[in-house]
Parts: C-alpha cells; structure tokens; sequence
C-alpha cells in the first residue's frame, strides 16, 4: 500500500466523519437511497465487500452466479421501479465480465451504476493481476464513467455518477475505484449533484414546437403515433393516454413503449416492426402524420428508411436532442421530457375521433387474426405453440404481471400476446438483443416489485446462457416464475435459415439437459409440460405457487413468428407467412 | 440526405478530463470514420480545452457526429464547419542534413521563396518550420525532398471560425 496525504473538505461547519474510502462507498449509497444491490466479490473490491459485510441491516448484496447476472439483474430492478439499479465486481473478469449488461443498459436507456475494483495506483499499467483498462473498455457503451485513484474523490464522483445514470436519458455509469483509494481514510461529507456544467440533462421546453406540432396534429387527417420507452421514463402515461384520447389518434409501440398503454386500450393498435402488427406497420405508409413518441427509429422498427413513412409528416418528441434527424428526417421536433412536453401539449389539440382511419386499422387486425393469430392461439395441429402459452399465462394473470423475455421467437411471442394493465411490466433486451437478459433480469424485478408477479418467459438457447442463476433464486428465495418454451432450436435463427438460407440450420439444433431435474438440483419446483391438456393446469399451479417455480414447455420445434418484415424490406411488405 | 464525403472540421469544447480523448476518438471509431489529424489545446476559457479533428464525411454525418459529441457529459458544444468557414493552418517541420545547405544553392532559394523559418542550425542538421495550408506545407516536402530530408512532420490542423463561438455564455446558461 501507498501512503496517501488525507484531504479534508471544505466543509468545515460539519461535523467530519474521518473513514475509510470502501466504508465511504457504501454511506454515498445509502445516501442515494439505495438498499439493494447486486455483485461478486474479489481481491480488488474486498475493501468495499468488508464494509457491506457491516451495513448489511440497511443494504443488501445480492450474491449472483456471474457478474453478467448482476448487471441483468440490476437492470431488471431498475426497469421495473425506474430507480438507479447496482452493480459490483472486482477488477480484470470481474469487471469485463459487466460489459455486457452495460452495453444493454447503454441502448435500452437503463439508469444503471457499476462500482468495480481496481488494482492499487501504484501498479496501474504495470499488467498487475486481474488488472485491465474496464474504463478504457466500457468508454464506448457507458454514459460516463470514470476510475478514482483517491479516496477523497469518492463522494463527488459516486453523487456525479447517480445523477448522470437517472437524469435526462438514463444510462450506465461505471466507476472503478483503486484498492488504494478503498483503504485510505479522509473525511467524509455528502453532497448529493443536481448538476453538471457542461451536461445539460432536460432540454428546455420550446413553446413554438409545441404550436407547431399541434398545428400539425390539428390538420392531420391519418395522424398514426408509434411510442416508446421514453413515455415510461419521463413517466408521462397519463398524459400519454390524455393526448391520444383527446387527439384520438392510434397509436403503436415499439418493444420498450410495451406496457405503457394498456393492451386493451381502444386507441392501442398493436406493435410496430419487424415482427410487429399488420396494421400499424402497413399503415406507417399510409398514414399522413407520424408521431414519433420517446422512441429511436431503430431499424428493427423502421425497416427500409428510403421507403419508411415518406408520405407523411414527421414530429418526434424526445428528450434527446441527438435524436432528431438521426435516421427519419422530421419536420417538427419537440424536445423535452414527454411528460412535460405532452403535458403541455394536450390543451393544445382539438378533439377528434378519426372513426375511419381507426377502422383501417381494425380491417387489418382481422386480415391478421385469420391469417396468423387464428392459428397461433388456436392451433389446429397438436404441437403447442408459443403464443398459446402466451394467451393461457394471460388467463391467469389477466395483464397484471411483470413479463421478462429473453431474446428470440419465443420475445417476440411474449411481446405479440402478453397482455398488460400496468406500466413498466414488459422488460425485454430491446436494443442489444442480449440472449441470457431474462433469468438474472426477472430476479431484479420481482425484487424491486415483490408484491407482483414476474414471470421469465425463455427459450431454451438463452436459457442455458445464465442458466447459473438459478442459484441466485435458490439461495435469495426470490419467487421468479420462470417459463422456458422449448424447440430443441435457436428457434430465431433457425427461421431465418429456413426463409433465407435454404433450411441449412448450420449450428441451431440443441440437445438440451433435462431442465427439470437441473432446477429440482436446485431445490426449485418444476415440471415439464409436452401435451396441451396438461398445459392449462400446469401453469394455475405454477402461478398458485408462493415460492420460484419452474415450468418447461416443449412447444412445436419448427414455427415461425409471423408477421415479419424481412431486413432491407419496407414496412409495406411485411409477410403474413 | 447527402452522403457525399467531404472534409469537415469538428472543433469540441470539453471539460480538462482524463478519458476524454478516447470518448471522444470511439465515436468515431464505432462510426468507421477515419481522422485525418487530432490537436488538442487549451481553449480561449481557462479550464476548458478545444479538439480539433478533420476527417472526411457526408454532411449528414458530420451533423450526427456532433449530436454525439454533445451528448457526452464532458462536451460543452461541438461545431461541425466545412474548410470555406475556418481560418486554419498547419505547421510542418523539417530537419535536413547541414552539409546540402552549404553545397546547394537551391535549397536556399526553396527557403527563401517558401517563407519558412530556419528553428536552429548545427554542424549535422538544420531544421525549417514552415506554417500554412496544407499544400504549402506539401510542396515544401516536394522541393526539399531531394536534399537528404532526414525527418518530416507535420501537426494536424488547427483553425478557429470565422462565426463568434460564444462558449462562455453557454457555460453560463447550463
């Protein structure tokens, strides 16, 4: 260990509290509300593990099976209470182990703080053990990060590092603390950041964008709004909904917007995308002003952006001013958090129904239905399909669950037909596509809303790639309903090799284990479900359960998810088969 | 949208903070934009240093790129100008064997009419600076190229606009 000079604040007036950077750690934690968080400890982070160790009566560490897990597990948390979720690891694997979850939560816009630890400042750059640049790795997919060499930088930079993560546009901020700097005393004094010079967080709200969208919106005859996940950061529901059923405009989402409209809703009319309802995607090049709603064009929406919407008017609210233009040109931009700029633009619409351009909509949903959804929810075949165990868990759940889906078919299964009345219930690996998000991300979110149900909806490829956690389950009790929908395939891929590649399923047929008797290993209740009279019943008794509950379904082996728009096609030629 | 490649120069007000370079540099990486040159330096404000990076891109990305760099919690205000709307030059250095100074005439005329500036002298070496566009400073390397250049080198670009910045009240209103 260095010696280090100690440095006091200049806070003199009160009274000091001369600790230890690890213990200092855990009191700006405390400070910034937190009382869970998830981690793995290891030699370089000992110093702060020490010191959980003694404020474990007010913060508890959540022990994962990897630190992937933490990281989908804090995410989870977060997205669930829209709280800052945390994670920790060691340094080396440790730490790029994380890389991960933040490369997630960097495109999902998930507040999110990771707290690593680093070989001592005397052997930065000397190849030390379990020494590598985590800041010079996570640059790209943090929103900031930033390593700490002194224990007095510690509360500064951990209050700048929760009000970077939770403000604006969430996202992940890593921290790296070398071990130095967790054993040196100073004095500590809080102080929490509301704000950065140089970061302006919200931008202001302009009157004249407002008037001109709503001119725009008063005009429009097809007015179509598709919404995203930042209706469910800037917590702008209830004038989300005001809006459209004062403009009666319909409106559609993208996977991260999923749930923040009830499912029911008259005016909601369905999912945008690649896999997305007939209607809205068809219709996006019918309609003559879109309403881009805290969402980011993403390709998996858009399709071909030479043929996307080209007929209408764009306005694209956001509270991200990079953004605007960024692949769809607007016309009018109104920047800010949507539950301010909706807020204020609602008294600014007329009243409208749009009775017709509704009933376009509704005429697709039935061409839809008959050709797809019919058979989906319906089979007239004996396999059983992803979406019946979609409709059955709905039955039980009747939309008020929390739905964690990893990524592939059986994602977009859950997206399609798993109903919602509550906000913030749908949690997916939108951006990253991160197979292994479900298991680790459905234990943060049953912890940050224990009082609800989650349910982990997996297929058995992502599965087994955080399939570790069970033990996390196991050893913290978390109740996590979990529902692998088992091919035997890479279900996804295996689709597009079928439509694209001449059925050469090159590496997507898995020979699984016995996934019962894997979660029995872990004291988890479990049974396995092949015939579709014993499927209803087997999903009362997991949702009957009070513990984690395991149920595996072996679905039909090789259905497709239909309707898709194939990459590089318009949103207008999106197949039904 | 205008994809047509031309050389933009990005000039970025930042905070004075370790790591920056490299958020700064991974943007365009991830963007496969290769930069032509890099100069760092303080800014007309203490505390707040000035990058300038030239690298060729459509106008379109240019106005992205910006959006980027602004959105990094460092940034304070990042411009995208095209070559018409900058005062810019380079400084290029050249160190060449002492002995072709004393037996080529030329090379005194190629001083001369260049208007560069002979840093020092010594029995083995001379060095010229020479300070200007980048095709002044290129046909100094061409013309002293035959005479033993035993080293070349030459500073990415710095410029400042020809449009008032105004990052002070900026920093004022955040």
């Amino acid at each position: 260990m260095e010696t280090k000079t100690q440095t006091t604040t200049k806070k003199s007036k009160e009274k000091m509290l001369h600790i230890s950077g690890a213990e200092a750690v855990v009191k700006c934690l405390l400070a910034e509300g937190v009382d869970l968080l998830y981690g793995y400890p290891g030699g370089a982070i000992m110093p702060i593990y020490d010191e959980l160790y003694k404020y474990q009566e007010q913060l508890q560490h959540v022990l994962t099976r990897h630190e992937q897990g933490a990281t989908h597990a804090a995410q989870g948390y977060a997205r669930v209470t829209g709280k800052v979720g945390v994670a920790m690891a060691t340094s080396g694997p440790g730490a790029t182990n994380l890389v991960t979850g933040i490369a997630d939560a960097q495109i999902d816009s998930t507040p999110m703080v990771c707290i690593t630890g680093q070989v001592g400042k005397h052997l930065l750059g000397t190849d030390a053990f379990q020494e590598t640049d985590i800041v010079g790795i996570s640059t790209p997919v943090t929103k900031w990060n930033y390593q700490i060499t002194e224990a007095s930088e510690i509360p500064a930079i951990l209050a700048k590092a929760f009000y970077i993560a939770r403000s604006g546009r969430p996202g992940p901020v890593l921290i790296d603390i070398t071990k130095n700097a967790q054993f040196d005393t100073f004095d500590f004094a809080y102080e929490k950041c509301t704000s950065i010079r140089s970061y302006k967080a919200v931008p202001d709200v302009d009157k004249k964008q407002l008037l001109d969208a709503a001119s725009l919106i008063n005009k429009a005859k097809k007015p179509l709004i598709v919404f995203g996940q930042g209706v469910i950061l800037g917590e702008a529901e209830a004038e989300f909904k005001a809006l459209i059923e004062k403009a009666g405009i319909p409106a559609a989402w993208t996977i991260l917007g999923l749930s923040a409209l009830e499912s029911k809703h008259p005016l909601n009319v369905g999912m945008v995308g690649m896999h997305g309802n007939y209607g809205p995607n068809k219709l996006t090049n019918e309609c003559d002003l879109l309403i881009a709603i805290g969402m980011r064009f993403d390709d998996r929406v858009t399709g071909d952006l030479s043929r996307y919407a080209k007929q209408a008017k764009v306005i694209h609210f956001d509270i991200d001013p990079a953004e605007i233009d960024k692949n769809v040109k607007t016309d009018v931009a109104v920047l800010g958090n949507a539950k301010e700029t909706l807020g204020q633009i609602i008294p600014l619409v007329d009243e409208n129904a749009h009775e017709t351009w509704l009933q376009e909509f509704r005429d697709y949903d039935a061409i839809e239905f008959d050709q797809v959804i019919k058979e989906e929810l319906y089979p007239s075949k004996d396999g059983i399909t992803m979406g019946e165990v979609l409709k059955e868990i709905n039955q039980v759940t009747k939309g008020k669950a929390v739905i964690v889906s990893d990524v592939g078919q059986h994602q977009m299964f859950a997206c399609r037909y798993a109903e919602f009345n509550q906000t913030k219930s749908n949690i997916t690996s939108g951006g990253l596509g991160t197979m292994g998000f479900a298991l680790p991300a459905a234990i943060g979110a049953k912890m940050g809303a224990p009082e609800r149900e989650v349910i982990a909806i997996i297929g058995d490829g992502g599965y087994q790639m955080t399939i570790q956690e069970l033990g996390t389950i196991f050893q913290t009790k978390a109740a996590v309903k979990i529902v692998v929908l088992n091919n035997e395939f890479l279900g996804m891929v295996r689709q597009w090799q079928q439509l694209f590649f001449d059925k050469r399923y090159a590496s997507t047929e898995m020979t699984n284990p016995d996934f019962v008797t894997i979660a029995k290993g872990y004291h988890i209740d479990a049974q396995r479900v092949k015939k579709r009279e014993n499927l209803t019943e087997a999903i009362e008794e997991m949702m009957a359960s009070k513990d984690s509950y395991f149920l595996e379904v072996c679905v039909e082996k090789e259905n497709n998810v239909f309707p898709m728009i194939p990459t590089g096609a318009s949103v207008s030629d999106i197949r039904l088969s | 949208m205008n994809t047509e490649n031309k050389s933009y120069t990005i000039s970025i007000y930042t905070e004075n903070n370790l790591g920056l370079l490299n958020r700064v540099s991974s943007i365009f990486l991830k963007r496969h934009i290769n930069i032509e040159s890099l100069t760092t330096s303080q800014s007309e404000i203490e505390n707040v240093n000035r990058f300038v990076i030239v690298a060729p891109m459509s106008a379109h990305q240019a106005y992205k790129i910006v959006g980027q760099l602004e959105k990094q919690i460092e940034v304070i205000k990042a411009y995208a100008h095209s070559d018409d709307e900058t005062i810019y030059q380079e400084t290029a250095l050249f160190k060449v064997a002492s002995d072709s100074l004393f037996d080529e005439r030329q090379i005194q005329n190629i001083i001369k009419d260049s208007h560069a500036n002979i840093v020092t002298v010594s029995r083995e070496y001379f060095v010229i600076e020479k300070t200007g566009r980048r095709h002044e400073t290129e046909q100094l390397y061409q013309d002293l190229k035959p005479y033993k250049l035993m080293q070349f080198v030459r500073s990415g670009r710095i410029s400042v606009t020809k449009e008032p910045m105004n990052i002070s009240e900026m920093l004022a209103a955040f």
